[in-house]
């Protein structure tokens, strides 16, 4: 009944994960999860639990890499949260939600795992041993805010929350965390929309302590988590010069969807909604700011990537675009994977064709789910995967006005007389 | 208290606003979001504009407020806070419209009938389970009061209540160590339940009868709001659990 009246509401963008020595990639479309081995130059067969049902039943939310790739989880709408191997690919946990998974993060010594619910809640599970149908104990809570991104700091002191009432949520996380994570560090607030993702500054040169966000403002923001204080702005699509005369573009059109950190931290790739490629934008340590690079292109179809990925060892970003399943359309889970090499301070990244890209076209077969993916069908995916992105992403739209005044945000002013 | 002293007075010569033009729903959902402005941070909120005599010069920015009170219903308790602690900046906040409206019109006439009293005081609209941390900085508050709040009896209601672990940790930022939260209900299952959400929680300890019988915002609890005169006239029974924050035993070594 459910699944019937919201129908675009449960269309799920595809996501992508790229092993942190770039050994493997993987994408998850719809309920398939999708892995390709780049050493071995072939589609990898995952092994699920014997006494699990066979991987997911519905839209995969979330996957991830962890702890320096000793494990990869996937997790999502059918409240199964898949814990494996990337050596053998075997399924080596699996954790049941009371609800809905949207965020998952592992923790950087690989001992626990996180992800949050529908509600809003974040469950911890410990993996010392990682037996089947552990059960997750509450964690933190955003209250009543479905959370879009869930990350540790690269020091491992803290997890990150992000939640689509605009808010990042930095807590410490304790030595025994299944007692729950109790002290909060700081709320680092100042986007005016949703925040969609969150990545982390990396490279000796720089501070543990810097954050990236982007938001459905349209900006990205640069934080101190320590103690919450935004260092910058950086209002993206406005000074990648997107703006321009396309007034009638609704205020969302601009959302942040994704950032990648590439080549340890020094660039930041940014996917926006409206744009068929990315942004790079370069992190300046000693200014603390955010300065636009360049805009790489996908120049000859509508690829507008709803994911990103990269490993820091090799400068490629591998990006996806896709949902779940289209009504009326004979590609389910469609999915259209392009890499843009060269990434680099020297060289001008190039977005690969298809004969170029890594492992080939036994790569585009198992991540695509086929080789070649027709213009029409991608016309039709592009579409679908903005409705998704803002069901996703949007909470409720707010007639203008109201909106307005939700920006002001001086109240009682009637106190004054 | 001063409040029943003043509020006839008042009544007649301004015209205080009287109650029952006020009325509102017995109970908000807190889950369900209202449109009411939300701040983007604290740093976001001109608070010169709710204590306009005490925060007029730029001098004054790093004076704070340093009470809230969390579902402040008709706000008598800010009221007798007020005189009571003439220094400390306080505010009340409700997520009801008509009754945060009221509010507001109680603290305006009482500023006029009372030259230079009143001024501490302020309210603000807004669901207190979501955006505290819009409006208050990390140890800001040294006393949080939540007196007589919706007791949502189903157990599937219990995330509502406006006590909670997960609640708890947001007070506990926003309290200064040895920052004290008071609670007070009429209704024994969930005076035992936020008793119990504070005895579990690692960064509240109770206080002792000894350090209750000294605080005399104590005996406010039961007598200063309209909810808890109410109670006191039905001879009800209250259950107050008052708490400090303290740092958790495993950061202070
Ligand atoms: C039973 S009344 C008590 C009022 C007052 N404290 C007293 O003792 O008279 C509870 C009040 O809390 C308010 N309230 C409930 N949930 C709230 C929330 N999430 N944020 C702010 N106020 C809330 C209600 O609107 C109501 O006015």
């Amino acid at each position: 009944m459910e699944v019937e009246s919201k129908k675009d509401v449960e269309v799920a963008p595809a996501i992508i994960a790229v092993h942190p020595d770039g050994s493997s990639v993987a994408v998850a479309v719809g309920p398939d999860l999708r892995v390709f081995d780049l050493r071995g130059g072939s589609a990898v067969s995952l092994v699920d639990d014997p006494a699990a049902e066979p991987f997911h039943k519905d839209n995969i939310r979330a996957i991830r890499f962890g702890a320096e790739g000793r494990l990869f989880v996937s997790a999502g709408d059918d409240k199964t949260l898949k814990i494996w191997s990337p050596h053998s690919w075997r399924c080596i946990s699996t954790v049941s939600s009371e609800k809905r998974v949207t965020a998952v993060a592992v923790s950087n010594d690989g001992g626990f795992v996180c992800f949050a619910d529908k509600f809003g809640v974040v469950w911890v599970v410990d993996l010392d041993p990682p037996l089947h149908d552990k059960k997750p104990m509450p964690l933190l809570s955003h209250y009543c805010s479905i959370i879009t991104s869930l990350e540790f700091s690269l020091d491992g002191r803290f997890i990150l929350s992000a939640d689509r009432d605009f808010k990042i949520r930095v807590t410490s996380f304790p030595n025994k965390p299944l007692n729950g994570a109790h002290q909060i560090q700081s709320f680092c607030l100042g986007h005016t929309e949703f925040v969609s993702c969150l990545a982390f500054v990396q490279g000796q040169e720089f501070p543990d302590s810097l954050l990236l966000s982007g938001s459905g403002d349209s900006t990205v923001r640069l934080w101190d988590i320590i103690s919450g204080a935004l260092l910058h702005t950086c209002e993206v699509a406005n000074k990648a010069g997107l703006l321009e005369s396309d007034s009638k573009e609704d205020n969302h059109g601009h959302a942040i969807t994704d950032l990648c950190t590439v080549l340890d931290g020094l660039l930041v790739a940014v996917a926006i909604q409206s744009l068929q490629g990315i942004v790079l934008l370069r992190c300046n340590v000693s200014s603390q700011t955010l300065s636009v690079s360049q805009v790489v292109s996908v120049a000859g179809e509508a690829f507008i990537p709803t994911c990103l990925g990269s490993s820091p060892s090799i400068g490629n970003l591998w990006m996806v675009t896709g949902v779940s399943s289209l009504p009326g359309c004979n590609y389910p889970s469609l999915a259209r994977v392009r890499v843009i090499s060269g990434i680099d301070v020297e060289q001008e990244p190039v977005v690969l064709g298809d004969d170029n890209i890594p492992g080939g076209e036994k790569l585009l077969e198992t991540l695509q789910g086929t080789a070649s993916v027709d213009d029409n069908a991608f016309l039709a995916a592009a579409e679908a995967v903005k409705t998704a992105m803002c069901n996703l992403l949007i909470k409720k739209q707010y007639p203008a006005e109201n909106r307005e005044s939700r920006k002001k945000t001086r109240n009682d002013r009637k106190l004054k007389g | 208290m001063s409040e029943t002293e003043v509020n006839p007075a008042i009544c007649k010569s301004t015209g205080l606003p009287r109650k029952r033009f006020y009325r509102a729903r017995a109970h908000s959902n807190p889950l369900s979001d209202s449109h009411f402005p939300v701040p983007i941070s604290p740093s976001h909120v001109d608070y010169s504009l709710h204590y306009p005599q005490l925060l007029s010069g730029q001098a004054d920015s790093s004076r704070k407020i340093q009470f809230a009170d969390i579902g402040c219903g008709f706000g008598g308790l800010l009221i007798s806070l007020s005189t009571m602690f003439p220094e400390t900046l306080m505010i009340g906040m409700e997520l009801r419209d008509k009754v945060t409206e009221y509010v507001k019109e109680r603290i305006l006439s009482l500023r006029k009938a009372n030259p230079g009293q009143y001024q501490n005081v302020s309210v603000v609209r807004t669901n207190s389970m979501k955006y505290i941390p819009n409006y208050f900085e990390k140890g800001q508050l040294s006393k949080m009061f939540f007196l007589f709040p919706d007791p949502h009896f189903k157990e599937k209601n219990h995330r509502r209540r406006v006590i909670s672990p997960f609640l708890l940790d947001e007070y506990a930022y926003a309290l200064e160590v040895g920052g004290i939260i008071y609670t007070i209900t009429d209704v024994e299952e969930l005076g035992d339940w936020m008793k119990s959400c504070l005895e579990n929680h690692p960064m509240f300890e109770a206080l002792t009868e000894k350090e209750l019988e000294a605080d005399p915002v104590v005996k406010l609890l039961s007598s200063a709001t309209e909810e808890g005169q109410k109670v006191a006239r039905n001879e009800g029974q209250t259950f107050q659990a008052v708490f400090r924050r303290i740092v958790p035993s495993d950061q202070t070594s």
